[in-house]
């Protein structure tokens, strides 16, 4: 999501960014953006200096302390295995821990710590590989003056100093010492060839833990004391209690009390505190509540999807221009209207927050992708400084956006309630724990979309003229990233993936995007999880049109491309299509797409069962430059595949009526299934040794049209939405 | 007062005879391995064992599994099949975020206990009760097969 957020820090002069306000959450300030580099007199800024990150025992356990929520994308492993190359450790003795909120750990570019955009591996390379280079450097001085020998004399191997006449000391012996050394302002790093651990398949460093029940996830904090928080959310994004009975609640036994407190967006609801989740949960069930409604949109999707269609008629802001004159006298015309719906993230562990708030200063536990932000809105509820805000980072049960909110929802609600009960003399810590209920009705929706487009063509592959419009709610406008997401008018999250499409094609791209009140955020792989599916999509049905392969048409169209070729020629070759014969009533989809700097095609093989496809083989590549873990590389397009397969499964979607969203639970919000999975998947990465670009969601976007792509082999359909119709 | 034995061991708890044994576990006894997801047990982040078969703790009323023998996440490691499979599972380095896993390598080992060698389809029909929003189910099922060939 964010990668454009970069291209318009670079763009613009990379002297702001995002200050923390105490008032209102955020506002705009002079956030000094600078490079990674070392000011003169070789002052290193905090995120620069080892000790914040690297610290190694007497028996040379070393544990990093990364600046990154893992959410599952296993950067857990990847950036000490990052710091383990340079520093020359052992991979054995490798540990990780998740850093608080803190300076140190603000990631160089966004100069906020957060997750997001697939930019974890890709901004922290050179900053991770640097660090672990002056540990290197600094255990090295010490081994220096304990062998008296020059450093310059020295070699590392597996986690010694190891002198020229063979004398070695562990990093373990070394390690106090080493602290004491000067931090080098600029070190020597290794050449890719040079790379040990680096490239190779590498285990999760939490791997055992999570197989066992063993790992803490911000679900599992336990404190003294500890109430557990329940809430009752508003039926409509945006309504206030006007009336509520408590009696029956407070009288289950266990129930501390009822709070009214404001939520995000300006709505209120209800807090039920208890000494445990069920007595709250089971409250919950016997409250009543009256809700004023009064002046809020009731959004319908029905109705929301009629009026899409007639904004798409008419002129909107333009994101592109081309020349569509050509339209009217065109040989052949291709008219398309897609419809995506809602969707809600719905990560495995539900939303929760624990606070400990005693008056002068606070602790929170929580897995967040936006640190920073997350607690400076519970600094900014509780009237503390951010750094009277402890900000714990807890391991994440999945988050592929939600927990990346700029109004910090959840994390403001538990601060709201944390401030209510407070007032009311509580000093217990809480737990507040979202039901699955909570969260999938809870908004913050990747939004529903509505393209049209126009496409007049020669017959033969060649595009005369591209008209497209795109109708659907800005993600961004409104909110602390609208200055780096929205250009003239134009929030590019809605774009991404048509505006700067691959092909070469004379794209006049409009847009709407129409005020709703529902809350949309960033959904694994944002705006291209839906215009990936509309380009690719057609591209294919450009290929037929023309009588023409639609892998060769793609090449032809992709010849300036090398890296969307690498991929697309890989799948390709190793999928065996246009070489392998498939069994009668089996076809193959082919779709490519660049996201996050990343590519990946897919090449699957399909045929229908009923009226809806089953996917019997897919064979996936990727261009994400150097591979810095092949095996998280792996499980993140095979998770990423299974994620964008799952937008193809009728009831893969989140609707409204009167306001209300009419889904609630897994019942009835569909995901993948085991079940689901292809008998044969297998990830190939094309080989590079550039620096490393985004993993975690440019898998998402070509499966849905590669499987759409296969349909219309076989059926001679093209699938016009997500999900597939039932 | 409820009496059952969790992980071997003997254990009374004093709470109203609904409440899930989900929550017993998790705030009661401090047994966190096991998960929420749903609460409605269509996830399967919530299976234990009761008296060896698999359950959805979510929905499992405590006083249904008085005087039973109940097993978690905790304890699963101390069977042979348990052992084998979350080696499997670190073998093939099946978790991401790991929140559903506890569940996934309880059910495997349901599985496995009752069908030693599981076909494909087997495996398909019997995992499909698990979700994982992180899609590892490739590996999953690469790591119940390795782990069905370890105890074979």
């Amino acid at each position: 999501m964010l990668r454009l957020m970069q291209q318009s820090i670079g763009g613009i002069d990379r002297r702001s960014f995002l200050k923390v306000s105490a008032g209102s959450g955020f506002a705009l300030g002079a956030f000094p953006l600078g490079a990674q580099t070392p000011a003169a007199g070789g002052a290193l800024k905090p995120n620069q200096q080892p000790s914040a990150f690297v610290s190694i025992d007497a028996d040379g356990t070393v544990t990093v302390t990364i600046g990154k929520i893992d959410i599952g994308q296993g950067v857990q492993t990847s950036l000490p295995l990052i710091v383990a190359e340079e520093m020359d450790a052992h991979w054995s003795k490798m540990r990780c821990k998740l850093a608080p909120a803190g300076e140190a750990y603000k990631d160089p570019l966004f100069q906020i710590q957060m997750v997001g955009g697939s930019t974890t591996t890709k901004n922290s390379w050179m900053q991770y590989r640097e660090i672990g280079a002056r540990m290197r450097a600094m255990l090295m001085g010490a081994a220096s003056k304990r062998f008296g020998v020059p450093a310059g004399q020295l070699k590392t191997e597996s986690g010694f100093v190891i002198a020229p006449d063979g004398r070695r000391a562990s990093y373990g012996e070394l390690a106090s010492a080493a602290l004491a050394e000067p931090v080098p302002a600029t070190v020597q790093l290794k050449s890719p060839q040079q790379f040990k651990l680096i490239g190779k398949p590498t285990g999760r460093l939490d791997a055992r833990d999570k197989s066992s029940g063993r790992q803490q996830f911000g679900m599992d904090v336990r404190l003294p004391g500890m109430r557990t928080v329940v809430m009752v959310h508003p039926p409509v994004f945006g309504a206030k209690v006007a009336r509520f009975d408590a009696a029956r609640a407070k009288a289950i036994a266990g129930v501390e009390d009822v709070y009214q407190v404001p939520l995000a967006g300006g709505a209120t609801g209800l807090a039920i505190a208890a000494d445990g989740f069920w007595p709250a949960r089971t409250a919950r069930e016997v409250m009543h509540v009256e809700w004023d409604t009064s002046g809020l949109e009731k959004a319908d999707s029905d109705a929301l999807l009629a009026r899409y269609r007639e904004l798409a008629a008419q002129p909107g802001m333009r994101a592109t221009t081309a020349d569509t004159s050509a339209l009217a006298s065109a040989p052949q015309k291709i008219t398309a209207e897609y419809t995506f719906p809602y969707l809600a993230h719905t990560p495995m562990e539900p939303l929760n927050c624990t606070i400990d708030y005693r008056g002068d200063q606070c602790t929170v536990w929580v897995g967040s992708q936006f640190q920073t932000i997350d607690q400076a809105a519970v600094a900014s509820v509780l009237g503390l400084k951010p750094e009277q805000v402890t900000f714990n980072t807890m391991m994440a049960g999945g988050g592929f956006g939600r927990r990346a909110t700029g109004t910090s929802d959840y994390v403001f609600e538990a601060a709201q309630v944390a401030k209510a009960r407070y007032a009311a003399g509580r000093r217990e810590p809480m737990k507040m724990v979202w039901t699955r209920e909570d969260d999938v009705r809870g908004g913050y929706y990747r939004p529903m979309h509505l393209h049209r487009v126009e496409i007049g063509h020669d017959g033969k592959g060649k595009v005369l003229a591209w008209k497209h419009m795109i109708v659907g709610q800005s993600i961004t406008m409104g909110g602390p990233f609208e200055p780096f997401v929205v250009k003239n008018g134009v929030d590019s999250t809605l774009t991404e993936g048509v505006a700067e499409s691959a092909y070469p094609f004379p794209i006049a791209l409009e847009v709407h995007q129409p005020k709703v009140n529902v809350p949309v955020l960033w959904w694994r792989s944002v705006g291209h999880s839906h215009n990936a599916f509309v380009m690719e999509t057609l591209v294919d049905e450009l290929a037929y049109a023309g009588g023409l392969d639609p892998v060769a048409y793609r090449r032809s169209l992709l010849r300036e491309h090398r890296r969307h070729l690498a991929a697309l020629d890989l799948a390709v070759e190793q999928s065996g299509y246009g070489k392998t014969r498939l069994a009668a009533g089996r076809a193959w989809g082919v779709a490519v797409h660049e996201s996050f700097d990343s590519v990946v095609a897919y090449v699957v093989e399909a045929s229908m069962r009923g009226d809806q496809p089953v996917l019997h083989r897919v064979t996936a590549a990727v261009h994400c430059n150097l591979a810095v873990n092949p095996r998280t590389i792996e499980a993140q397009v095979q998770g990423g595949m299974v994620m964008g397969l799952g937008t193809t499964l009728p009831g893969a979607r989140i609707t409204l009526k009167d306001g209300v969203v009419q889904q609630s639970n897994w019942h009835d919000y569909r995901l993948a299934t085991h079940g689901h999975m292809p008998p044969q998947v297998s990830v190939h990465i094309v080989p590079s040794a550039d620096p490393p670009t985004g993993i975690g969601e440019p898998s998402v976007p070509p499966i849905a049209p590669a499987i759409a792509n296969a349909v219309a082999a076989l059926t001679g359909k093209r699938i016009r939405s997500l999900p597939f119709e039932a | 007062m409820i009496s059952f034995r969790l992980n071997g061991k003997p254990q009374d708890v004093d709470v109203p005879g609904d409440t899930p044994v989900l929550w017993v576990l998790r705030d009661t006894v401090g047994l966190t391995g096991t998960k929420f997801g749903c609460g409605i047990a269509v996830c399967g982040a919530c299976t234990v064992h009761v008296d060896g078969r698999q359950r959805r703790a979510c929905v499992t009323p405590v006083s249904s599994i008085a005087g039973r023998e109940l097993t978690t996440i905790e304890a699963i490691g101390d069977d042979k099949v348990g052992r084998a499979v979350q080696d499997a599972w670190v073998r093939h380095d099946v978790v991401q975020c790991g929140y559903c896993q506890s569940g996934q390598v309880m059910a495997a080992v349901a599985l496995l206990k009752a069908n030693k060698r599981p076909t494909d389809a087997d495996i398909d029909r019997a995992m499909s009760a698990n979700l994982c929003r992180c899609g590892t189910y490739a590996r999953i099922h690469a790591a119940v097969k390795d782990a069905a060939k370890a105890i074979a």
